[in-house]
């Protein structure tokens, strides 16, 4: 009884030294990266927005200028999000949101697009999807094995119209954007969504770009 | 010397974590549909499955028997998180290609095993070298898996490189109107093109068997009558 009870305090006692001390390491590490990764998650982000809105047509420091949306049904977004304003020389040039589209082949696709201020559509990108690989993953310009003009390029500047007249549809559903046979429900999906938060944006942008910055958005009720 | 060339021999093959233990099958399926994707997590397993055998064939002496199995599951989480941590601060290039990789590891029980099996009795490097060459056996074989899944699956080879190099392009081998063949791609597939390397890898090894039983029937006739 004794020797059990000796044994068990030991161990005990080197499973507590243990934790602390692969916790401290853990903590130390964790401290010393932190201002890198965030340098990088930003970097990151910044990236990203280039690729849907050329760094040429801004001169604001876009991160910065940031309006708080809260949880948007319209866009398919169930947590509250970030919107970028890009301007030059103080002009509004575009919007820069994120999005979802919920109905995916296997669940959810995160978008990012930029918007501009005469309602157009500058370019949209996916960031996180989980379509399968080698046949609904092409709506990732790096997945599409079409690289001098991915699938997704088709979308660049389109009018907000064409959505709000109900024609931002793939070809399958009577609208005018391609899509990969066998692969449909993916790029309907995307285009969906991407429809729907280009008519938001768009049909919200004066409002959007008035707001101070770091305001957060509130919808009105009609 | 001679044990670490027989670690060597066990780690490539006769111990081959997939081929011979197969262990740790749920990244290893997940993850192999193709050969940047499968080669990526392989070096990422082997790099952890090194440190963390260094780790407890280190710290051995301090960790009672009774508890060895908690506190090695806390070394090696400990290690895959600041490998992570680290990896993401300071290599970042290589950490997004191999950074969806790494919490995968911890999962990994291949990695477990080797430190329960071989770097709790063994000195320090003997014990990393066990872990640096499974990793390297288990690295071989995802290759081959993914290499295999890709091409059926695909028609492609080297699918992804762009992200390890850029300007590479995936090769594309068969017609570019092959329309693909999805079970290759999905888990299904990963277990049928395992199962035909477990069974390409027995009927190797029986085969070696046999030739070394022949050979030692012709060197002792007596033996062969009896």
């Amino acid at each position: 009884m004794r020797e059990t009870l000796r044994i068990s305090t030991s161990s005990a006692i080197v499973l507590v030294v243990f934790s602390l001390v692969f916790t401290g390491l853990m903590a130390i590490t964790y401290q010393a990266t932190k201002p890198l990764l965030e340098a990088s998650a930003q970097a990151e982000k910044l990236k990203l927005i280039n690729e849907v809105l050329p760094p040429a047509s801004y001169d604001n420091d876009l991160l910065a200028d940031a309006v708080s949306l809260p949880p948007m049904r319209a866009l398919g977004l169930d947590n509250g999000s970030k919107l970028y304003r890009a301007r030059k020389a103080g002009q509004p040039v575009a919007l820069v949101l994120e999005a979802a589209a919920p109905d995916g082949y296997s669940g959810r696709i995160g978008l990012v697009l930029a918007v501009t201020a005469d309602g157009h559509l500058s370019a949209v990108r996916v960031t996180a999807h989980k379509e399968t690989p080698g046949l609904g993953d092409y709506i990732d310009p790096k997945k599409d094995k079409n690289k001098a003009n991915p699938w997704i390029a088709q979308f660049n500047g389109q009018s907000h119209e064409l959505a709000e007249e109900g024609r931002w549809k793939v070809a399958k559903d009577g609208g005018p954007f391609a899509y990969h046979t066998g692969a449909t429900i993916s790029a309907r999906a995307v285009t969906n969504a991407t429809g729907h938060a280009l008519a938001w944006a768009a049909e919200r942008r004066n409002a959007l770009f008035a707001l101070p910055t770091g305001a957060k958005f509130e919808e009105k009720q009609p | 010397m001679s044990q670490f060339r027989e670690i060597t021999r066990n780690g490539l093959w006769k111990q081959n974590p997939i081929l011979t233990q197969v262990l740790g099958l749920c990244p290893t399926l997940a993850i192999t549909t193709s050969l940047i994707n499968s080669f990526s997590l392989g070096l990422a397993t082997t790099f952890v499955m090194a440190m963390s055998n260094f780790a407890v064939a280190a710290l051995r002496s301090f960790i009672p028997y009774e508890v060895r199995i908690p506190v090695f599951i806390l070394i090696i989480a400990a290690l895959v998180t600041m490998v992570d941590l680290a990896m993401n601060a300071w290599l970042h290039d290589l950490y997004l290609i191999l950074g969806i990789f790494i919490p995968l590891i911890v999962t990994n029980c291949i990695v477990l095993a080797r430190v329960e099996a071989f770097a709790a009795k063994n000195p320090v490097a003997e014990s990393t070298l066990d872990g640096f060459v499974m990793g390297i056996g288990l690295t071989l074989v995802l290759s081959v898996l993914g290499i295999i899944r890709e091409f059926i699956g695909q028609g492609t080879v080297f699918s992804g490189i762009e992200m390890v190099v850029p300007g590479w392009q995936a090769i594309q081998v068969l017609p570019d109107d092959y329309p693909g063949f999805l079970i290759a791609v999905l888990p299904p597939g990963a277990f049928l093109v395992l199962g035909l390397l477990i069974a390409g890898r027995n009927w190797l090894d029986a085969r070696a068997n046999e030739r070394a039983k022949a050979i030692l029937i012709q060197h002792s006739p007596t033996q062969a009558q009896a």
